[in-house]
């Protein structure tokens, strides 16, 4: 039973994979409420700049899962049967 | 720049990157792909993405629109950070079904259908050409502004004339690069370096005129920051509609781009690399993306109020002096341009060949998909259609006038290819997903997109009526193309878009759901939406024994090439435990050689060559059942019985063979030994006849002197066949003495045809021969050899039973051992005896003309058994076909 945990993690870690994209999404288009300002000049460095942020974060997070995603034990099914032997491994 | 230096430097970058694709190309050949095929130059390769468009117009869009340029690549960056949702799918989708392109994605999904591979290929076709023409007026721009005089007073050419010879310039190289071969899998090595080379450079121009312009003409991100406030661009306002729409269009066309496809899908050679892709490609967009606006705002700034903000990245250094860096920003640009021409041209190419010109080949010729040359038709078909599609470009060009903005131009294409993407998604994860869905829905939203943003983008008047603009076709005002359902107020390329895809998603939906899918259709969707599920995703559709594996071999030799095709064949067949090269038809001998023969040809081509041999695919009830169970432990488990199962069904294969071979071989023993008494006392007989009649003498001369010659003939006949006998026993043993030397393969096959000249004199050969292939020297027994030529040319002479007979030798080199086939025009052996010549007394016919025992091949056998080299008979050559196999050096044995 201790085994449990290691496929847990590997299941969690293709939920993070899946959810990312989500996440990036949510904060792109996160300008678009602020877009109708009221005053006259608006500002697009900042703009620029929160984007180039979020863009930033993003393809690091998607370096962090994709390494992640490659550690040994990893395979292709989309939801495993957890074999022993696997487990072991990683 | 003087315009001839700057022609010139374009030629030697072309020339450059000819080299390197060339130099991809050979150490692809040798195997040696190393880091040619790593996570990297598959990024590379990616950046495809970014072409002219980016190069030049992401600035010039900045300039108008400020930030809106960059949901170009937020979209994409969405998509490949979600890998795990689609693209490892698709990925893994194209590798197991060997997918050719997209249009064979798509058709493959829905049933290997044909019809839906040609809807496919004309939206994608009709699509590209306003990129294709964007890539073309960016050159011809870029030529324009950079390009001077020279000394001499020749003056640049006009820019039509440059966009004609750059689109041949184009035509020609990727005619060049992209079909010199048929690849088994459509891969592209030497085109791919290239590219990612390309990659490289317009990485690193972009960065450079970036650099230049926040720490030359600014002073650092700061004083950047304060320009990009004080510059006009922050007077952009940002529309909800459009941000959001084109992230989403943007985020459709990096998967639905045939060129996209192509290189991520296509030329993917590990599913690995995927993985690193997700965030090193969007690392790549987010380094292009950088230094956009800062230019963009330099530009504004510096550069007379009516330039080209579409030039910016050349004009601005050209304008500050810094001829090097506009020199670079020149090639970086021609790098974007050139390398999305080519990788299209060649994805839309594959499309025309395998959806349109071979089915139609097929259709109107039926019989000749089994003896005609169809590798050279279909590489013909693509240089044509590779032509065709830069010339469609080209044509846009000239229509659409080459002024309007490059993103403009740009974001139709990407508009039209979002069209495919509800057949993809839900072909991929929805098993209800139909052929008729797909068919409706891509031909609606092809057709709004033509008629909302495509053919109004050549002016009112060009193409639709100014007075449809206004009004309405017939009056009818809620069909104006601006204002669909009297939906104004819309941007233009939000409009089209939104409505095309709704309706495109509608129709789908509803024919999906509305409609029955065939047998084909529902395991074809099976395998793609349970890709990651092994057991169902290898659907078996051909049922055992329709096709003879002689007629397979034959047409695939005409689509793979002979030698492929034999190694194939012969793989196959190993597999199943059967030795030469015709394996048995098993269904999944048939799957796996049409997933191998789709690999060239698409599979909808490759589904319709096969059943004309075999007969319409049939499933049966074991199949659908397959395909209905949910269960995924239940196929687990049988999968692994399966296989055990499979094993079995070898080694019992394996043992009837065997069998079979023992009892035929005991027959023959038997029939031997009265064979070689009957051989033996014939001659005894006579001798003992004659020698009585000469021993009780009283004879005339004449009498003796024949009865003599009689003797001495019949004596020599039994010493050949006790000389025969004796050869093959010590052959068998190997005590044979070999005398090895360097000899000409040239000179002992015109020894070889000097002997074999003598059986039967009275027919006349046409002998075929590739002299200077035969120009080899082997170290080998040249007289062993020769007496193995000897005996199947002789063979040949004897048995061929063509009118005009004829003779073919060829002869083929390929690593340390030297192929020599022999092959004539007669009726050839049916394919039972085939095993079975080899063999000690083989004879096939009774017919006693054949003179000898029967022991030639048997002889022959053991000689290249000795020389280290084998014999084979080579089914499907059109006649009697023998191969040898020789080492080129043979070294002495140590006995």
């Amino acid at each position: 039973m201790f085994l449990q945990p290691a496929s847990y993690r590997r299941r969690r870690r293709r939920d993070a994979a899946r959810f990312l994209p989500v996440v990036g999404l949510f904060l792109f288009l996160l300008p678009v409420l602020w877009a109708p300002q009221d005053t006259p000049r608006r500002d697009t460095a900042p703009d620029g700049i929160y984007l180039f942020v979020v863009w930033g974060l993003l393809i690091a997070a998607a370096l962090m899962i994709s390494r992640a995603l490659a550690l040994p034990g990893e395979d292709d099914d989309p939801d495993p049967d957890p074999g022993a032997d696997q487990d072991l491994r990683s | 720049m003087p315009f001839n230096l700057l022609v010139l430097s374009c030629l030697a970058y072309v020339i450059f990157l000819f080299a390197v694709a060339w130099w991809a190309e050979r150490r692809a050949a040798r195997g040696r792909l190393g880091w040619l095929q790593s996570p990297l130059i598959y990024t590379l390769s990616l950046s495809i993405y970014c072409t002219a468009w980016t190069f030049y117009g992401a600035v010039g869009y900045a300039a108008r629109s400020g930030l809106e340029f960059l949901t170009i690549y937020l979209g994409p960056t969405i998509v490949f950070v979600g890998w795990w949702w689609m693209l490892r799918k698709l990925v893994r989708i194209g590798r197991r079904q060997g997918v050719t392109s997209i249009a064979d994605l798509l058709s493959s999904r829905f049933g290997k259908s044909n019809l839906l591979g040609v809807i496919v290929t004309v939206i994608a076709v009709v699509a590209a050409t306003p990129y294709i023409a964007l890539q073309l007026q960016s050159v011809t721009l870029s030529f324009s502004v950079f390009a001077s005089p020279t000394d001499d007073g020749l003056t640049p050419p006009g820019t039509e004339a440059t966009a004609i010879w750059v689109a041949t310039g184009l035509a020609i190289f990727t005619i060049l690069f992209g079909t010199r071969n048929l690849d088994a899998k459509e891969q592209h090595h030497g085109i791919v370096t290239a590219i990612a080379v390309e990659a490289v450079v317009k990485l690193v121009a972009l960065v450079a005129v970036g650099v230049f312009v926040v720490w030359g003409l600014a002073d650092g991100p700061f004083d950047m920051k304060a320009r990009i406030h004080a510059s006009s661009i922050s007077d952009w306002n940002l529309q909800p509609g459009r941000w959001a729409g084109l992230m989403f269009a943007s985020g459709a066309a990096v998967v639905c781009l045939p060129r996209m496809f192509q290189v991520m899908v296509v030329e993917n050679a590990d599913e690995r690399h995927l993985s690193t892709a997700s965030w090193a490609f969007p690392l790549y967009l987010f380094a292009m993306s950088l230094f956009i606006v800062p230019i963009a705002v330099m530009g504004l700034e510096r550069l007379p109020a009516g330039a080209n903000a579409d030039m910016f990245v050349l004009t601005l250094p050209l304008a500050e002096g810094q001829g090097a860096l506009a020199m670079l920003a020149f090639l970086g640009g021609f790098s974007s341009a050139t390398s999305m021409v080519i990788v299209e041209s060649i994805a839309l190419a594959t499309m025309v060949s395998n959806h349109i010109v071979m089915p139609v080949w097929l259709r109107l010729r039926p019989a000749k998909g089994m003896s005609g040359d169809v590798r050279r038709l279909v590489l013909l078909a693509r240089r044509i259609s590779i032509a065709v599609v830069l010339g469609l470009g080209y044509a846009y060009y000239r229509k659409s006038g080459g002024s309007a903005t490059l993103a403009a131009i740009g974001l139709i294409a990407f508009a039209g290819v979002a069209q495919f993407l509800p057949a993809m998604v839900f072909g991929l994860f929805w098993r209800g997903a139909t052929r008729v869905g797909a068919v409706l829905g891509l031909s609606v939203g092809f057709v709004i997109w033509a008629y909302t943003l495509f053919l109004p983008s050549f002016g009112p008047d060009a193409v639709i009526p100014a007075l449809v603009f206004a009004e309405g076709p017939w009056g009818l005002d809620w069909l104006r193309p601006r204002a669909l359902f009297g939906v104004g107020a819309m941007d233009p390329l939000i409009h089209a878009l939104f409505w095309s895809m709704t309706l495109n998603t509608a129709a789908f939906l509803i024919g999906s759901l509305f409609t029955f899918p065939g047998p084909v259709e529902r395991m074809q969707g099976a395998a793609f939406v349970h890709v990651f599920d092994s057991a169902a995703a290898n659907p078996r559709g051909w049922q055992r024994g329709l096709a003879e594996p002689e007629d397979l071999l034959v047409m695939s030799q005409r689509i793979m090439g002979d030698e492929d095709a034999l190694a194939f064949f012969e793989a196959e067949a190993k597999d199943q435990g059967k030795a030469g090269y015709l394996p048995d038809p098993s269904p999944q001998f048939m799957a796996r050689l049409e997933r191998r023969l789709a690999g060239s040809v698409g599979a909808a081509t490759a589904h319709a060559m096969m059943s004309q041999l075999a007969g319409r695919a049939t499933v049966t009830v074991e199949d659908l059942m397959a395909v209905a169970s949910e269960s995924a432990q239940i196929m687990e488990y049988s999968a692994r019985l399966e296989s055990q199962q499979d094993e079995l069904t070898r080694t019992a294969r394996a043992l009837r063979e065997a069998n079979d071979k023992l009892t035929q071989l005991s027959v023959q023993k038997d029939a031997f030994l009265s064979q070689i008494s009957h051989e033996l006392r014939t001659p005894m007989t006579s001798i003992r006849a004659f020698s009585e009649i000469l021993t009780e003498g009283d004879l005339p001369a004449p009498m003796v002197a024949h009865y003599g010659r009689i003797i001495h003939d019949e004596a020599r006949r039994l010493t050949r066949l006790l000389d025969d006998l004796l050869d093959l026993s010590v052959l068998e043993n190997g005590t044979v003495q070999l005398n090895l030397g360097l000899t000409n393969l040239s000179q002992m096959i015109d020894r070889a045809l000097a002997s074999a000249s003598h059986t039967k004199p009275e027919r006349s050969f046409t002998i075929h021969r590739d002299l200077p292939m035969e120009n080899i020297f082997l170290r080998t027994d040249a007289d062993r050899l020769v007496q193995v030529f000897i005996n199947l040319i002789s063979n040949a002479r004897k048995y061929c039973d063509a009118t005009a007979p004829e003779l073919r030798i060829s002869v083929r080199q390929k690593g340390g051992r030297v192929t020599i086939d022999f092959i004539d025009n007669g009726s050839g052996i049916p394919q039972d005896s085939q095993a079975l010549i080899f063999e000690k007394f083989a004879r096939l016919t009774d017919q006693t003309r054949a003179g000898g025992a029967g022991l030639g091949l048997a002889i022959c056998r053991e000689v290249m058994a000795n020389l280290g080299g084998t014999i084979t008979y080579l089914p499907g050559q059109g006649g009697a076909a023998f191969r040898v196999a020789v080492p080129l050096r043979l070294e002495q044995q140590v006995a």
